[in-house]
């Protein structure tokens, strides 16, 4: 449904043949406010709010309690054209914005956090890995399998590697016309639907991370799920320690350069955490939508407990809060559409909304006091899920350090 | 000010007593705790000291939690059930009369000491604490005090030895404004038949002994509120098990009393005086739920900090870099202080001066401290932190508890600021 609206609304606009993925050849406003969005943009939001609302929220709570995502969420997800938002049309994709997809991860997460970081790894790692880094060939055999059918996973982080991302032990060895890759990889988020598989592997570490090389390894190749994490929140979202014991992976299969790998990590990770920050977002939002509410229906004292003031100044703190993550996180997403330098402004984005997302859900669950500790309002979950926010796609710790780094360069 | 021209001299001489040897400096006290200084010829010794029976049931405690409920935490967390083996264990240990009087089957310890066997059950599991925080500082509280012989005799012996016993003042209506329960106690002659529905009940599910709180007089609005004893085979329902975030293997129900008949004799304490029951019982309970919260702190930190010292990124332990160093050491602060808070306001009590503003204060900073410790708890241990198997995020949902039951943190500021204000006014 997406997919032909999007034909309609966008491509007649813009120049083609060669679609710039920042959209750089795009008329910009420079004195619009951040609310301000394109008709593609505004009408993906819908259409994801309604899909999340009817087919997502009746099944999250079950989804959490079994730690399984629902098969037929999965393919909605598809059939929506929510796995392929940025790719473009001629690989069967969405063709839409960044920020469309940034938005398409905020609406998920305000309904179920897990649905919508399974699309976020989607499109932001995967989808985009591929498009920037992909030789033609690789494009056309991954691409309208990722937007279309086939889950893919992002497969950087080893037990001993995790905010020491390039002392990944995966071993790639060159085999003349194949490479055979051996090692663990964990912490793997969608490993347990996806049959197609980012992985960065070392083929040569006397070159140290110069060595590291992007594979894309399909399940069939040899994948083994050793164990899948039982977790804190996002449980619907599967989390895999992976074995790779011998697996012959075609030469074809490298993603752009071999020893180039740790560039495109870093470099999709940085925008990588403006979907994290989106998700984020969501959750921060999707707690407050339903204490609100709920401050209003419950009275004590004879009062509605939102007009006592000291509720009053926390819950106008915390929609301060939100907004401020909001504008940061868009204000990212729209630094990376102009083209401009925005690694300070991911990291910030995603370290802000992470605390945010927390703070806000801890609120909701107090001011829906012994209700918000229950499992049935469904309120705990945001509490629960919005803890990953701090630790995955880098640290807080390791977003300070780039947010310090970046500014103290200026001053050095 | 005119307290403090009466306090100077005496102040004065208990400086010189102690042979201290500066110049008295005069010092606002009113800006001090609202009971004021007190004066005395043995100064206090630090809030680290405990006399030998207080420390010998902090050691055993703690045993206790390592040895039987720590193997079984997680699985009672998973299946949201107290195991009934590790529940009769903690009545053989004497843990479940801890203030109760010898004579009656009590181990008649100190409130300090009941606060230090909840903090060390805590570190472990907040919700076999929470089990035993309930039934000692709550239900056995409240029969000590206003039991006359018979009841006490009667329950408080089958509370220390074999009975769970349960707190049931909430209703769906009435929460923060309890007062405004509808429980309905009717006057038949020779019994009353009690109406009605509790919610957010801790114990029920394990209970057998039951205060509850109804009221006799509607007309008196709460004024009416009496506390009825009330044993289980007399008709007590459980409605409804709660699903919750934490302390999940604490039994949360709704419970149900239809008709229920109860003896004149099960009336606890004066009619019409339940309210003040009610009040004067969750003052001091709510420092039980203070060492409920640092037990938590604590227990998530005890995890966390080893972890950091063995894992390594970059070359080194996570623990050495110096963001990581500064991070914890907050923490620690701030868990040393909510500690203090807790203890000093189990000892006020004991001293049996006014202790309610310092309780709320230690309840609200214990809660808040909790729930920021075991969040960055969760933090320092990386992707391992967010599994349940190294068990830290066991404590992150269990913490936030604190700040809603035995009085929302809304409720504790409430009670702070009408205390300070009267100061003012």
């Amino acid at each position: 449904m997406l997919r032909t609206a999007a034909r309609s609304f966008g491509l007649a606009t813009r120049a083609m043949p060669k679609r710039s993925f920042t959209h750089s050849a795009i008329a910009r406003n420079a004195t619009a406010s951040l609310q301000t969005f394109t008709e593609e943009e505004l009408m993906l939001k819908d259409v994801v709010s309604k899909f999340a609302n009817d087919v997502i929220k009746p099944k999250v709570l079950q989804m959490d309690e079994a730690e399984v995502m629902d098969k037929s969420v999965v393919q909605g997800l598809f059939d929506q054209g929510l796995m392929g938002v940025e790719t473009e049309a001629e690989y069967d994709g969405s063709n839409c914005s960044f920020t469309s997809a940034i938005i398409v991860i905020e609406e998920l997460a305000k309904i179920d956090p897990s649905v919508s970081v399974m699309c976020d790894v989607q499109n932001t790692l995967v989808g985009t890995l591929v498009r920037k880094y992909g030789n033609e060939d690789i494009k056309k055999r991954f691409l309208p399998r990722l937007a279309t059918n086939t889950v893919g996973s992002f497969c950087l982080s080893e037990a001993g590697s995790g905010s020491d991302a390039f002392a990944l032990q995966t071993r790639a060895v060159d085999n003349g016309d194949h490479y055979v890759l051996n090692g663990s990889k964990m912490w793997i988020t969608n490993s347990g639907e996806a049959d197609i598989f980012l992985v960065f592997a070392n083929l040569d570490p006397s070159k140290g991370y110069k060595g590291i090389t992007c594979f894309v390894v399909e399940k069939e190749m040899g994948v083994e799920i050793a164990k899948k994490e039982s977790k804190l929140g996002i449980r619907a979202s599967s989390t895999c320690v992976l074995n790779f014991d011998d697996i012959k992976v075609p030469k074809e299969n490298v993603l752009g350069e071999v020893g180039k790998g740790y560039k495109y990590a870093i470099e999709i990770l940085n925008e990588g955490r403006i979907g994290i920050a989106a998700q984020m977002l969501g959750i921060a939002q999707g707690a407050y939508d339903i204490a609100l509410p709920y401050l209003f229906q419950r009275k004590q004292f004879n009062t509605h407990i939102g007009d006592f003031q000291g509720m009053q100044h926390q819950y106008a703190q915390i929609a301060m809060e939100i907004e401020a993550a909001r504008l940061l996180t868009y204000n990212a997403a729209r630094m990376k559409e102009e083209g401009r330098n925005f690694i300070k402004e991911a990291a910030m984005a995603k370290l802000y909304a992470s605390q945010i997302a927390e703070k806000a859900a801890s609120k909701a669950i107090e001011w829906c006091g012994g209700v918000g500790f229950t499992r049935e309002l469904g309120v705990e979950k945001f509490y629960r899920d919005a803890k990953i926010g701090a630790i995955y796609e880098g640290t807080s710790n390791i977003q300070l350090q780039t947010i310090a780094k970046l500014v103290s360069s200026q001053y050095k | 000010m005119s307290f403090l021209r009466t306090r100077l001299p005496q102040i004065a001489r208990s400086v010189s007593l102690v042979g201290r040897q500066a110049p008295y400096v005069a010092r606002n006290y009113s800006s001090m705790t609202y009971s004021g200084p007190s004066v005395t010829d043995t100064p206090p010794t630090s809030l680290h000291s405990f006399t030998e029976e207080e420390l010998m049931l902090k050691d055993t405690v703690a045993r206790f939690a390592r040895e039987v409920v720590q193997p079984r935490v997680r699985a009672m967390d998973e299946a949201e059930v107290m195991d009934k083996e590790i529940i009769n264990s903690m009545f053989e240990n004497g843990l479940m009369g801890l203030e109760t009087e010898a004579d009656l089957g009590g181990a008649e310890c100190s409130f300090t000491a009941a606060i230090l066997a909840v903090e060390e059950l805590a570190k472990i599991d907040p919700s076999i604490s929470a089990l035993c925080d309930i039934h000692n500082t709550l239900t056995n509280t409240v029969i000590r005090k206003w039991g006359n012989k018979d009841l006490k005799e009667k329950y408080l012996t089958r509370l220390a030895t074999d009975t769970v016993g349960s707190f049931c003042i909430s209703e769906a209506g009435a929460g923060s404004d309890a007062f405004a329960l509808q429980t309905r106690a009717e006057d038949k002659g020779d019994h009353y038949v009690l109406n009605g529905g509790k919610m957010w009940i801790s114990n029920s599910g394990e209970a057998d002994i039951f205060v509850v709180f109804a009221n006799a007089d509607p007309s008196k609005g709460y004024k009416g509120i009496t506390a009825f004893i009330v044993e289980k085979e007399w008709g007590v329902e459980i409605a409804k098990k709660e699903k919750k975030l934490g302390i999940r293997s604490s039994s949360t129900c709704v419970l149900n009393f239809d008709d229920v008949k109860v003896p004149k004799e099960n009336v606890l304490g004066e009619v019409g005086q339940g309210y003040k029951y009610a009040i004067d019982s969750l003052n001091e309970g709510r420092i039980g739920i203070a060492a409920q919260m640092i037990g938590a702190a604590q227990g998530a930190y005890e995890i966390a900090l080893p972890y950091m010292f063995e894992r390594k990124q970059f070359g080194k332990p996570i623990g050495s870099f110096q963001a990581m160093q500064h991070q914890f050491a907050q923490v620690a602060c701030e868990i040393e202080a909510a500690k203090l808070m807790t203890y000093n306001a189990a000892r006020l009590k004991e001293e049996g001066k006014p202790f309610v503003m310092e309780a709320a204060m230690a309840k609200f900073v214990a809660a808040k401290v909790a729930e920021r410790a075991t969040s960055y708890a969760v933090e320092w241990m990386g992707g391992n932190g967010f599994v349940r198997e190294t068990g830290v995020e066991k404590f992150y949902r269990d913490a936030k508890i604190g700040s809603i039951y035995e009085g929302t943190n809304n409720m504790q500021l409430e009670t702070i600021a009408k205390i300070i204000s009267t100061k003012y006014k």
